[in-house]
């Protein structure tokens, strides 16, 4: 039977079919929903780990113990499990192991556009990718077989249009007969003890697995020549290939199912058999790279971006543009003039986000804040302009120390999230205690890992598999790190943050601010909202409370009579009823719930 | 078998995906090749939402580019204006006549186009355009939620070859039970809607 699988279900099932036992991950998009779809299988261990490193490592252990297992991450995940990913090579393991990477062309969710291809032979590790959903199943069982062919971690690697595009898959039966009784683990400590001594016997093993793979590429099913129309001939991988079989439905095809390594016989004599050949691959010119490397003459980035998301009508307009395709294969478009430029509608900080409090506060004391990746990243844009810096997970803390050691007069703050703080925060905390700074660390407690779709995390005192379990204090790892001052606020209380952050930035030393309040959209949180309103008489439309940037306070038709300014209203669909707008205003114009309780017994 | 190529647009949080999962599934159980694809990621709350849904007999590209769209499915209007250039000139457009304006517009910096602008916009790309009040028929039924089960109802009519009854079938198959009668009358709600214009 066939149905309709996003890429990400799919590995999902394929990690199920082809089994595997033990998966791990961090939440990141595009490439949450896979361990999100495995936890549905009792016969599949999968968890949440903090971060990704420790995910990989806990793959490659359970792959040590001769479990097939499986780790996934989005392409930046990689960066963080980089050293894993390198010594795993380096051992190989006693059952196969995948490592899924979801790349994010043109970063719909993301601080770069890596391409993680390179990290298959920067590691010397092979890498494969699906072009639909029925392949992303299918090569997870391919890749572990690979994997346990050649001892060899095997990298698929996605990107978000595979991951996040539903196609038809055939659904097959687990392959796997559950094991009996318990596996045994089986000790080598030449092949898994990476000292230099021993590492250096490895290294030739690793370069001639590589060459042997090569070999193995050139009959491999999932690299498959169809050739049409001679003059063109055109390689690809991925994605990109049913966008390239779209606009050239006559052209040569070389789809690549692995992308490293590359086997240069099948491309020599695809090369050969075609008059021009070009390459049609998103991101860098890996692909394009290995072929020139070979000697062979192609073409590629010279035509085709290599920045952002292909789609049909990029392809397309790039091979006009170089004259593969005649003007006339464009397609007929209207793009209508229009009087304004439309409204745009940016992510923004939902309405009832806690984290809005303590942006308004840390805005208000002219603090530098320096930001992390989650939802609170929005604190950047206008009206709270509140965040200052934001590059990668858990990169706030210590860049808000780095500040303090190099000599700038006003104390730094970091803000980082609950889930984000326990992914790299952790360490960077140590340090401010350990090396002693003015830092203020402002962790945002929202009882889940918000931005990615609410997944749990070691604070949440729940597992991927909803079963519970111990929950961590951020303000018990503060003072065990000897961080001595440690605040904990309701973000929903403004002038509690207020108060607490005034006494972290007169006090000296590095303190922490635990800022706890669930996140609005939490199914618990959504039980207690109601709607508060503005009322009109008292309103003289300051506007102080649109500076709050919710998406509830709107202008109102209504102008007030001296001033001729709008006055504020409530969208009643949208209002929580955080309270955080009324506690702004200062003519009491807003009602808080109390009141508005009270008013609706009056009435 | 031709290839059809829809766009459905709308405001997050309004049920756009919802819509295109039905109109994926429908495809297969209609016997075509079908492939959807959307993006998740950042807060999409209140963003602007769109997926892209393709039948045929054998689809490849996951995405369409501008100009190939046969069908829009706007379940807002300033949504639709954004996606119309992604309108095949001359193809049909199937838009809610709903406003919900952004937070530029309620913050009082932008304007939100008026009705006469939104009908020159989308008269530019294809006369085949019809608005149908989607909120006041699901509210009528009572729960404005199910105007996207309306406004396919009403794009059902234009896909002679499926049936209504496949369509049914799916919706029956993807809406919470409770909500299975609610989202078949409002179906047939759109599909009686299109056709008394």
């Amino acid at each position: 039977m066939k149905v309709l699988l996003s890429g990400n279900e799919a590995v999902a099932r394929g990690a199920y079919e082809s089994g595997v036992r033990v998966a791990a991950a961090y939440p990141g998009t595009p490439s949450t929903e896979i361990l999100e779809t495995l936890a549905q299988y009792d016969e599949v261990y999968s968890e949440w780990a903090p971060n990704e490193k420790v995910a990989l490592d806990v793959a490659i252990g359970a792959a040590y113990a001769g479990s097939r297992s499986m780790a996934v991450m989005k392409h930046v995940g990689l960066n963080v499990a980089a050293d894993a990913f390198f010594y795993a090579s380096m051992t190989g393991l006693e059952a196969g192991l995948v490592v899924v990477s979801a790349d994010d062309p043109f970063m719909h969710s993301s601080q770069n556009e890596q391409d993680n291809r390179r990290y298959a032979k920067f590691a010397r590790v092979p890498c494969l990718e699906p072009s639909d959903s029925q392949e992303a199943k299918d090569l997870v069982g391919v890749a572990l077989d690979i994997s346990e062919q050649f001892d060899s971690p095997v990298l698929l690697r996605l990107t978000t249009r595979i991951s996040h595009s539903d196609t038809l898959v055939e659904l097959g039966e687990r392959q796997v007969e559950e094991p009996t009784e318990l596996p045994e683990y089986r000790i080598d400590r030449v092949k898994y003890v990476m000292v230099p001594g021993n590492a250096r016997r490895r290294h030739p093993v690793i370069e001639e697995r590589i060459e042997k793979l090569k070999e193995f590429a050139e009959t491999f099913p999932y690299n498959k020549v169809e050739m049409g129309d001679t003059s063109l001939g055109i390689v690809t991988d991925g994605v990109a290939y049913q966008y390239a079989r779209e606009v050239f439905p006559e052209a040569s095809f070389l789809k690549l199912g692995m992308t490293y390594p590359l086997p240069p016989e099948m491309i020599r004599d695809f090369a050969s058999k075609v008059d021009r050949l070009i390459v049609i691959e998103e991101l860098d010119p890996f692909i394009e790279e290995e072929i020139r490397l070979m000697g062979i003459a192609v073409e590629g980035k010279n035509i085709f971006p290599m920045i952002g998301e292909f789609n049909p009508q990029i392809v397309r307009q790039s091979a006009i543009k170089a004259g593969l395709l005649p003007p006339s294969a464009a397609m007929e478009v209207k793009q209508p003039e229009l009087e304004t430029p439309l409204p745009l509608r940016p992510p923004i900080l939902c309405p009832g986000c806690p984290h809005r409090g303590v942006f308004l506060m840390t805005k208000k004391l002219k603090m530098v804040v320096n930001g992390d990746i989650g939802c609170y990243t929005l604190a950047f844009l206008p009206p709270l302009s509140a965040l200052h810096t934001c590059g990668c997970m858990g990169a706030s803390i210590g860049q808000a120390h780095g500040v303090s050691k190099a000599g700038i007069a006003q104390k730094h703050a970091a803000v980082i999230g609950d889930s984000t703080f326990f992914h790299t925060g952790l360490p960077a905390l140590l340090n401010v205690a350990y090396n002693k700074s003015d830092t203020v660390v402002i962790i945002l407690d929202n009882r889940t890992t918000a931005m990615t779709g609410h997944q749990q995390h070691p604070g949440t005192g729940m597992t991927l598999k909803g079963e519970p379990t111990k929950a961590v204090e951020f303000e018990d790892v503060a003072r065990a790190f000897g961080i001595d001052r440690v605040h904990t606020v309701d973000p929903y209380n403004l002038k509690e943050v207020e108060g607490a952050l005034r006494d972290c930035l007169e006090a000296e030393g590095p303190a922490v601010i635990v800022s706890r309040r669930e996140c609005a959209l939490l199914p618990q949180a959504r039980k207690l909202w109601m709607s508060l309103r503005v009322n009109e008489e008292r309103c003289n439309g300051c506007g102080l409370c649109f500076e709050v940037g919710c998406p509830a306070i709107v202008k109102s038709e209504q102008l007030d009579a001296k001033t001729g300014r709008a006055k504020a209203r409530i969208d009643p669909l949208l209002c929580t009823g955080c309270e955080i707008c009324a506690q702004v205003c200062a003519r009491k114009a807003i009602l808080f719930r109390e009141e508005m309780i009270k008013e609706g017994e009056s009435a | 078998m031709k290839t059809m190529n829809f766009l459905v647009t709308g405001v997050g949080g309004q049920g756009a995906l919802l819509a295109s999962g039905i109109l994926a599934d429908v495809g297969v159980k209609a016997g075509y090749d079908v492939k959807k694809s959307e993006v998740h990621g950042m807060a999409q709350r209140g963003g602007s939402v769109t997926s892209t849904v393709r039948w045929g007999e054998k689809v490849y590209s996951p995405l369409i580019g501008q100009g190939e769209a046969d069908y829009l499915l706007a379940l807002e209007k300033l949504e639709a204006l954004r996606y119309v250039g992604m309108l095949r000139p001359g193809g049909i457009a199937v838009v809610g006549d709903l406003g919900i304006p952004p937070l530029s517009v309620s913050s009082g910096n932008d304007v939100y186009p008026g009705d006469e602008e939104v009908r020159r916009v989308l008269s530019e790309v294809t006369d085949d355009y019809h608005f149908i009040p989607s909120i006041r028929l699901a509210e009528e039924l009572g729960n404005a939620r199910a105007h996207n089960v309306v406004l396919l109802g009403a794009l059902s009519t234009f896909i002679e070859d499926v049936p209504p009854e496949v369509w049914l079938q799916s919706i029956a198959e993807r809406v919470p039970k409770k909500f299975v009668e609610l989202n078949k009358r409002a179906f047939q709600a759109g599909r009686e809607a299109r056709s008394s214009r």
